[in-house]
């Protein structure tokens, strides 16, 4: 047994069934050993998207996802991978050829010190010297990746290692013993009895609920405390989904992007319960004026994300599934009937209409429609852009649906790859990736991966050959002069999907809109529907 | 502005001060001074940073160390209960003639002479920084060439906060 083949055997002790990546003489007797075992291997083709397929993957399945690519141009391909999974939490396993042990150091072919290059964006990284290390690393990493707050773990593994022979092989049974890593699970006791005392005065209360929620398994939990003592919900764009959306007790999505009733209710309440969110600057743009005389709890398995932004006056460290577990153990008798009242008003009377010129397709119109007929159990890829922004404003999530973006990293071209990977972890799941003009350009590669290894995929583009976001942006910071940003004669989508023998719908206006939708979702095949939007419609209207 | 002490314990990993440097880079935090040096067991390194920053920065730099995988350990350490020492070596332009006003200087510092030479000399001081600063002042009426200073290592009093390491470790 080589070294190679240990990781594989220790892979397949993880429970790994599928892996992404691309293949390079560096990788190569990594993907000959994997090749032995069961574990499903998806070739991409760019190492970019093997990270975004295995993000999709993960967020599907709430395990760590992996991928595997060659040394140096394959790893620093991976990087944004790996830095879009880490900005958004996600555990992964990243596995990185190496040139050989001796050659380290010395510029020859393919080197890259990726480590070094991917230090500020990982978890945790470890480049392997020594083969017999090779159990002990590859079961660190894992637990590294999925406790505490999660997200993506290096593991440089160079040829020479992977081809020396091992002895005796033995995975280690029980969670590995680290010096130095103990993230906290349960809350503490004593600020649990804080946080039920001031929720049971607060006339006021609201949780605004974040990506934490899912990483922690807790949106069950979350519902029944929230419905026990109908305490109204507010999400980041993270936390699309921690309620259906139209739960009595949810009042949308705060922002710069989000629901004005929302903000509104953000603005009034009197005290705010923060779950796995990190007051980031998209959802709170003045995180000391926005709580201002509020009571404020901050919830978070990580300890440096309370206070980072803003200082709270309660925080309570630990995972999100335990604390409100905890919560229910305790009684107390909620008076804020008044306020749930008040902000359904404000829910039916701030209803958002957006207007755009009838001779294209209504961005928010459409993704309402979409939301309305696809399925129940269907997965929702944003992509980044006014196709994310229009998506999170507008999307209707029932209880099982589920909605992926690529939320801290703002990445183009997560959509498609990360369908992919929703689509290798749950096959019969309905999955649709939305996305631009722009971002569909970045990532159309892919439809050759999506027909090798059929996982169908549906992919909305809603075209108006501009970056739309950021030319809105310089229409409003710039007076309408724009750089940059005209994407010119896109490619005929009609053709790209000929070529890759996929479906193709065409939606040009409001009226034929319906009937495609419907088509579109009928079955269980990739099609591309184009969607022609307005190229001057912008998100926010000042 | 405050200056801080901070005492890590970290595993003794390839790469740990490059990780722990990089952070204070990334995010922007200044280093005074950073020292490390392995540990009664060599599996662990500890690491003496001298930081300065408002309550805020400060109090994040300790969160975001403690994020670190190969941090085992991070406190503060207070002035009123530590002890902290810097070492210093100062080459100083001397001739024959200036040479015994240097020494006479030095011995009221309890610093040492480690190096004579025709037209220098070297003086080597422990102490803490402000009494290294001090004798450095008193030189100015002499012409210093070089200065070398480690920046300061510092333990804390007494026992308490003592992390008894364990014998047993599976890795070794």
């Amino acid at each position: 047994m080589n070294g190679a083949d240990a990781i594989a055997k220790c892979l397949i002790k993880e429970g790994v069934d599928t892996i992404f990546g691309y293949s390079g003489v560096a990788i190569d007797p990594f993907w000959n050993s994997v090749g032995k075992e069961k574990i499903r291997t998806v070739l991409v083709r760019t190492e970019q998207n093997a990270g975004h397929a295995a993000s999709g993957y993960a967020r599907t399945l709430g395990k760590t996802g992996v991928c595997a690519v060659t040394s140096g141009p394959g790893a620093t391909n991976l990087l944004t991978g790996i830095a879009t999974a880490y900005a958004d939490s996600i555990p992964l396993v990243c596995i990185t050829g190496q040139v050989n042990t001796d050659q380290i150091g010395s510029d020859v072919f393919q080197e890259v010190d990726v480590t070094g290059a991917a230090e500020s964006f990982v978890k945790y990284s470890y480049l392997i010297r020594d083969v017999k290390d090779i159990p002990r690393i590859i079961h660190e990493a894992f637990f590294v990746a999925s406790t505490g707050r999660k997200g993506p773990v290096l593991i440089d593994i160079p040829c020479d290692v992977q081809l020396q022979k091992i002895g005796d092989f033995e995975y280690p049974e029980e969670d590995p013993k680290m010096r130095t890593y103990k993230p906290t699970v349960k809350g503490n006791t004593v600020q649990i009895k804080k946080v039920i005392k001031v929720l049971e005065n607060a006339k006021k209360p609201l949780i605004i609920a974040g990506g934490g929620v899912f990483l922690s398994n807790a949106k069950k939990d979350l519902r029944a405390f929230v419905e026990k003592h109908q305490i109204p919900v507010v999400s980041t764009m993270m936390g699309l989904g921690v309620l259906p959306t139209d739960h009595p007790m949810y009042y949308g999505m705060v922002g710069n992007n989000g629901n004005q009733y929302a903000n509104r209710a953000m603005r009034e309440c009197d005290t705010l319960l923060m779950v796995g969110a990190r007051v980031a600057d998209r959802a709170v743009a003045a995180p000391d004026m926005t709580f201002e005389g509020k009571i404020l709890i901050h919830m978070d398995v990580d300890p440096a994300e309370i206070g980072k932004n803003v200082g709270p006056t309660i925080p309570i460290v630990g995972d999100i599934k335990h604390i409100f577990a905890d919560f229910m153990e305790e009684d107390f008798k909620d008076k804020h009937e008044t306020w749930v009242n008040m902000l359904d008003l404000y829910r039916d009377s701030m209803k958002e209409e957006h207007h755009s010129d009838p001779e294209f397709v209504n961005s928010c119109a459409f993704v309402r429609k979409l939301c309305h007929e696809m399925r129940d159990d269907a997965v929702y890829v944003a992509d980044v852009g006014q196709n994310q922004l229009f998506s999170c404003r507008n999307i209707i999530m029932r209880d099982r649906n589920k909605f992926f973006t690529s939320g801290g990293m703002g990445t183009m071209g997560y959509s498609i790859p990360a369908a992919m990977g929703v689509k290798a972890a749950e096959r019969d799941t309905q999955v649709i990736a939305v996305c631009g003009d722009g971002s569909f350009q970045m990532s159309m590669m892919e439809l050759a991966t999506i027909n090798q290894y059929d996982f169908p995929v549906k992919i909305v583009v809603m075209r108006n050959e501009y970056l739309g976001l950021v030319r809105e942006h310089q229409h409003y910071s710039y007076d309408d002069d724009y750089n940059m940003v005209f994407l010119g004669k896109d490619p005929d989508l009609s053709k790209i999907a000929q070529a890759y023998g996929i479906g193709y719908l065409r939606v040009e206006n409001m009226g034929e809109a319906d009937e495609r939708i419907k088509e579109f979702l009928s079955d269980d095949t990739t099609v591309i529907m184009e969607v022609m939007v307005d190229p001057m419609e912008n998100v926010s209207e000042r | 502005m405050k200056k801080k002490v901070f005492q890590l314990l970290v595993d003794n990993t390839s790469g740990v001060l490059s990780r722990i440097a990089g952070l204070f880079a990334r995010r922007g935090y200044n280093i005074d001074s950073i020292t490390a040096g392995v540990t009664a067991d060599p599996r662990f390194t500890r690491i003496t940073i001298v930081t300065d920053g408002d309550d805020e920065i400060l109090e994040q730099i300790e969160k975001q160390l403690g994020k670190l995988v190969d941090v085992r350990d991070i406190r503060v350490l207070e002035p009123d209960n530590s002890v902290y020492r810097e070492l210093c070596m100062i080459k100083i332009e001397a001739d024959a003639k200036s040479r015994q006003g240097i020494i006479a200087l030095a011995d009221v510092f309890r610093a040492s002479v480690v190096d004579v030479a025709p037209d220098s000399l070297i003086a080597e001081i422990t102490g803490s920084q402000s009494k290294i600063n001090a004798f450095i002042d008193l030189l100015s009426d002499f012409r210093i060439l070089e200065i070398a200073r480690t920046g300061i290592a510092g333990l804390q009093r007494g026992t308490e906060g003592v992390i008894w390491l364990e014998e047993e470790d599976p890795r070794f």
